[in-house]
């Protein structure tokens, strides 16, 4: 009795402790690129373009890259993936077609971005002569993040209990109106969980954008989709790698802006998560 | 007589995949009256009342034999729209499963699938239903209040007015009372036999006093042999069939020597 205790007690310690760790590395991470990145921002670094070879000015040209990136990843991933799941959960009969299409879409979420980058660069930007843009882009990112989406969005609506399905059919609603008025709504706080996952990854990949839309330097703003724009991730690499004696600060600068942009869209996805919580208790 | 009769079943069978599991069922259910499918666990009496709306088309491999008519019309031909089957022939399930909304948008969730309505008309819909379901005083001062919040009793019979709202004129009810307390039962029972003069009403029950209690038709299931389909081994008056069964494993059964 106390020998088990005793275990019991290590065990509830000991997860505690490596629980702890994880909580230490993400706010290490966080503080130390607020320090570090905290003297660089300004009005100027957030709204100007960069001067002096980049090592002089602002960032803006890559924070509105980036924003048009995540936007045209939102555009293209989220109603592909939504839909794709539900057809995978709602309509697909479970025969071998639809295991092989489930383990593809496992799979493709093991795939390296730099391939995702690659094959980018070789469909979107060459066969399809997109050129490096910000479609190209978008699109290379929104495959990249299509397997998140679909998988969580699919987790999601497995939640809702099938009573719910059988209830709306029995009233005479199609399939369709119950995926519509019933499932969806129940399943929308996981879907945008895994959305933000998923959307907070894209903006934060360099590779697939070096090949599809970044520009090493591009100070000039878009005009369409067609352009190549700067972007945080891609800029950060190029401070700290390609451009000698760039100032240190501007590098963590721009890792802290990235940081707080992906930051507000994981905010925004928990402010819509919870309030639409909130609805289904309150209501 | 002949003009009483809502549903008729001939020759029904319902098969999984290749399993019979109901056979040569038939069957003449009566306008506005309670019939009671009784029977030990899984002899098919969910299964059974799930094909008067074609429920059981969700099932994969599930196959039905023979014929069922409601009103004179065989519901499994072509070119029956479950849709409208649905409308008419209304269901309450085992368990209490109001939709996470509100008292108001649960009821008002059928009438609004099948045609637009005024908010006046919803309302109107609303109370209405809901005095029928013998819920209206309990809830009529929180219609805007989670329908998750009510009792299983109340919950139940939300799903009996949401049902009503869309103006059936069959109601299924899969052992409506199962998940119940005596007393969320014993409402259920009187709201049933209220119903039943304007509704045609088909209730699968465990509890025989039930079936004795609320039914004016008893019909009982059995599978004799295991691996055999399920057979209609009775259907007469309840009555009858509690006081002087005609066959004796009716009597077995209802004196509680198996099942």
């Amino acid at each position: 009795m106390k020998r088990k205790n005793l275990i019991q007690k290590f065990w509830n310690y000991f997860l505690l402790f490596v629980t702890f760790i994880v909580v230490v590395f993400v706010l290490g991470i966080i503080i130390y690129v607020i320090i570090k990145g905290w003297p660089a921002l300004s009005w100027e670094f957030i709204t100007q373009k960069p001067a002096a070879g980049m090592r002089e000015g602002g960032i803006f040209p890559a924070i509105l890259g980036t924003l048009y990136l995540i936007i045209g990843t939102i555009i293209f991933s989220l109603p592909i993936g939504i839909f794709a799941a539900i057809y995978l959960n709602e309509y697909a009969s479970k025969n071998r077609l639809t295991r092989i299409i489930r383990l593809s879409i496992v799979n493709v979420s093991g795939v390296p971005s730099v391939v995702f980058g690659l094959f980018g660069l070789g469909f979107f930007v060459i066969f399809l002569n997109f050129g490096k843009s910000i479609l190209a882009g978008s699109l290379t990112l929104a495959l990249l993040i299509l397997p998140v989406i679909i998988t969580a969005t699919e987790e999601a609506l497995k939640t809702v209990p099938n009573s719910y399905r059988q209830a709306s059919l029995a009233l005479g609603a199609t399939k369709w109106q119950t995926i519509t008025k019933i499932t969806l709504p129940q399943a929308l706080p996981g879907i945008i969980t895994g959305s933000v996952i998923g959307i907070g990854r894209a903006a934060g990949e360099t590779a697939p954008i070096i090949f599809t839309v970044a520009a090493f330097s591009q100070p000039n703003l878009p005009n369409s989709i067609f352009s190549q724009v700067m972007a945080l991730p891609y800029h950060l690499f190029v401070l700290a790698t390609q451009l000698p004696n760039a100032p240190e600060d501007m590098q963590w600068g721009t890792a802290l802006v990235l940081l707080i942009m992906v930051l507000f869209f994981a905010t925004i996805g928990t402010v819509v998560r919870t309030r639409s919580r909130l609805r289904r208790v309150n209501l | 007589m002949k003009n009483n009769i809502k549903i008729q079943t001939r020759n029904y069978g319902f098969y999984y995949g290749n399993t019979k599991v109901l056979a040569d069922i038939d069957m003449d259910i009566l306008k506005n009256s309670t019939t009671a499918i009784i029977g030990p666990s899984g002899c098919g009496k969910s299964t059974f009342i799930r094909t008067f709306n074609r429920m059981n088309d969700l099932i994969v491999n599930a196959k039905v034999a023979g014929e069922i008519k409601i009103d004179g019309i065989d519901i499994y031909k072509d070119n029956i729209d479950v849709v409208d089957l649905r409308k008419k022939v209304g269901m309450v399930f085992q368990r209490p499963n109001p939709f996470p909304k509100t008292i108001y948008e649960n009821i008002v969730y059928g009438p609004r699938l099948h045609k637009r309505c005024t908010k006046q008309q919803l309302d109107n819909i609303v109370e209405v239903s809901l005095k029928k379901s013998a819920l209206w005083d309990e809830v009529k001062n929180k219609l805007r209040g989670s329908a998750m919040e009510l009792s299983g009793g109340q919950q139940q019979r939300l799903c009996i007015a949401r049902v009503l709202a869309v103006d059936p004129e069959i109601i299924l009810m899969d052992e409506p009372a199962s998940s119940l307390d005596p007393i969320s039962t014993q409402r259920i029972e009187d709201l049933i036999d209220e119903l039943k003069e304007n509704y045609t009403i088909i209730i699968v029950t465990h509890n025989m006093q039930q079936a004795a209690r609320v039914s004016q038709k008893t019909a009982f299931l059995l599978t004799e042999n295991i691996g055999e389909p399920a057979k209609l081994i009775e259907y007469d008056n309840t009555d009858k069939i509690f006081t002087n069964p005609s066959d004796k494993r009716t009597e077995n059964y209802i004196t509680g020597r198996f099942g």
